[in-house]
């Protein structure tokens, strides 16, 4: 992997001033971004086998909004993020990012898209021959034409932000799977995405980081209009930061709704869910 | 209880197994690990076209690719140096007494630089990659896989054929022929050594009577040679590596199969190679 380069006097650079790169690629079925909601999944399927994961499941995020997704292990849940930013093909449904149907968007066109998404892997999936300083630098390095000053500024900001200041030189082995968590939201948040998809978040977090994960989230959404998937089993932190929780269940949307409505519903498997959280 | 509880069970033709059952057992046998051989094959060719594909759109991954020429070249370089430094002690050693026998001992020179330029420099050379990068590529990027390290990169909007795949690739190909001429100088001044070792030449007299019926052809063809080894060391480690799944057993298995299907394949193109070779370059 790529190593940061010398340090040259840095220049401020202000939140929403990061300019991504755009290539050629130019998808000819785009609409103009931001004409509807940030995101839209319709009768997404997806089979591995004779294993039904998703059965058809709709989804709409709106800019600013948080929806947190909920469920059973093995619901699919990772699988619908995994769906939404293409690293999986969908057997059935439409995706729409921004506007843009993205089911049949060429290699090209999805790296355009994936610019402007941000994606926390359950864990972490830090670049382990990276330091953590590297790995967030990794994104400014390849998408935008910051100088090695504004990267490094950047870079301090993110940690900062997610309480990680003190660890810049670390390798990634060398900390905690909570504090890799961190490191892996600051590196989504590097270029600035306009979509935030997060996989368990919390999971594995002490109550503090987590509620300060949480905070983050809700900044996000106050300040920038992220539109985010949370896909939790934290339902304390889902109640904080999620506008609407789905629950998936075999592989459909049970039910969707405020948390307040969820936990006055009297579908069976939902008071199940709720009951065995509290 | 009934009367026939305790009487041994008669047997009957359903206990049998049914030739239908058996028949089709045995065409799963033979038909599973041909069709196994056959995806291997197809998803082979998809990786091979996925790589192809990134190479034509910018960024070239030049950082990227100088640091892989490090990591194959350099690092290897002890090792295939020590490997045909060894070769030519052998070669000379074992050589000498045959070549007394029939007592075409000046031949010596010639059929130890011989020997060295045209098939046991290259081919050393190789398996000593293979060995080396084969199983550091497989494991790195095996390990990358199951961690969703790859996926991460592809998640961030770089391709991962690129990045990971081409520049190792490429690497290979363009270090192969460099080892392989670090491997036959080491085997040539090791050959020159145990010769001497035996009976004093000076060493322009060896390299003369070695190098005397040797031509630019007969560098050209073993160097095209070894890039192709590179090739496939390339592409077959990556490939290994970037379809790995199941932890980290998964990711042993995968250093394991880039080893040795690397090295047979580059035994099995050795084979084809010398005999083009001897079809264009009689």
């Amino acid at each position: 992997m790529m190593r940061t380069d010398q340090a040259v006097p840095p220049p401020r650079i202000e939140r929403g001033e990061i300019r991504v790169k755009q290539t050629s690629a130019k998808p000819e079925s785009a609409q103009q971004a931001g004409s509807g909601p940030a995101m839209a999944v319709k009768g997404l399927h997806k089979s591995y086998g004779d294993q039904k994961v998703l059965n058809g499941i709709d989804l709409t995020v709106g800019s600013g909004q948080t929806v947190a997704v909920l469920g059973r292990s093995g619901t699919g849940k990772s699988v619908l993020l995994r769906l939404i930013v293409g690293l999986q093909k969908a057997d059935a449904g439409s995706i729409h990012i921004q506007g843009q149907e993205i089911t049949n968007a060429s290699l090209e066109e999805m790296n355009e898209i994936r610019k402007k998404m941000g994606f926390l892997f359950q864990h972490a999936a830090l670049y382990d021959s990276l330091t953590v300083e590297e790995n967030i630098a990794f994104p400014l390095r390849r998408h935008t034409e910051m100088t090695a000053a504004q990267r490094s500024e950047r870079v301090q900001e993110l940690l900062a932000s997610v309480g990680m200041e003190a660890d810049l030189n670390k390798m990634p082995s060398d900390i905690s799977g909570g504090m890799q968590k961190r490191v892996g939201l600051a590196r989504a948040l590097a270029l600035e995405p306009g979509i935030l998809l997060l996989d368990e978040p919390t999971a594995g977090l002490d109550p503090i980081t987590s509620g300060e994960i949480d905070e983050l989230i809700l900044k996000l959404q106050e300040e920038r209009e992220v539109a985010s998937i949370v896909v939790t089993h934290d339902l304390q932190s889902a109640k904080v930061i999620a506008d609407r929780i789905v629950l998936l269940h075999e592989g459909n949307a049970v039910i969707e709704g405020t948390f307040e409505e969820l936990e006055k519903s009297r579908d069976e498997f939902v008071v199940e869910f709720f009951k065995r959280d509290s | 209880m009934s009367l026939h509880a305790n009487m041994p069970r008669r047997y009957s033709t359903d206990d049998l197994p049914q030739p239908s059952v058996a028949i089709r057992s045995a065409a799963a046998a033979i038909w599973n690990p041909i069709n196994g051989l056959l995806e291997w094959f197809g998803e082979l060719g998809m990786f091979i076209w996925q790589v192809l594909r990134s190479t034509i759109r910018r960024p070239f991954e030049g950082l990227e690719l100088l640091r892989q020429l490090d990591e194959v070249g350099s690092k290897s370089l002890p090792m295939v140096a020590m490997a045909g430094a060894a070769i030519g002690a052998v070669l000379a050693l074992e050589s000498r007494h045959s070549l007394v026998q029939f007592g075409a001992k000046s031949m010596l020179p010639a059929a130890v630089v011989f020997s060295i330029i045209h098939e046991t420099g290259p081919v050393i050379t190789g398996l000593v990659v293979c060995g080396r990068v084969g199983a550091g590529i497989g494991a790195e990027l095996g390990s990358m896989k199951v961690t969703e390290q790859i996926d991460a990169i592809e998640a961030s909007g770089v391709n991962a054929y690129k990045l990971l795949a081409f520049t190792r690739i490429v690497a290979c190909v363009l270090m192969l022929p460099l080892l392989t001429l670090a491997a036959d100088f080491c085997g040539i001044i090791t050959g020159w050594i145990a010769n001497t070792a035996a009976e004093p030449i000076a060493f322009h007299k060896f390299i003369h009577a070695g190098f005397a019926g040797t031509g630019f052809s007969d560098f050209l063809a073993p160097t095209f040679r070894t890039m192709v080894f590179g090739l496939i060391i390339g592409v077959i480690a990556c490939f290994q590596g970037m379809r790995s799944q199941g932890g980290t057993e998964g990711v042993g298995r995968s250093a394991t199969s880039a080893v040795v299907l690397s090295s047979l394949f580059v035994m099995l193109a050795d084979v084809i190679l010398v005999k083009l070779i001897l079809v264009f370059f009689p």
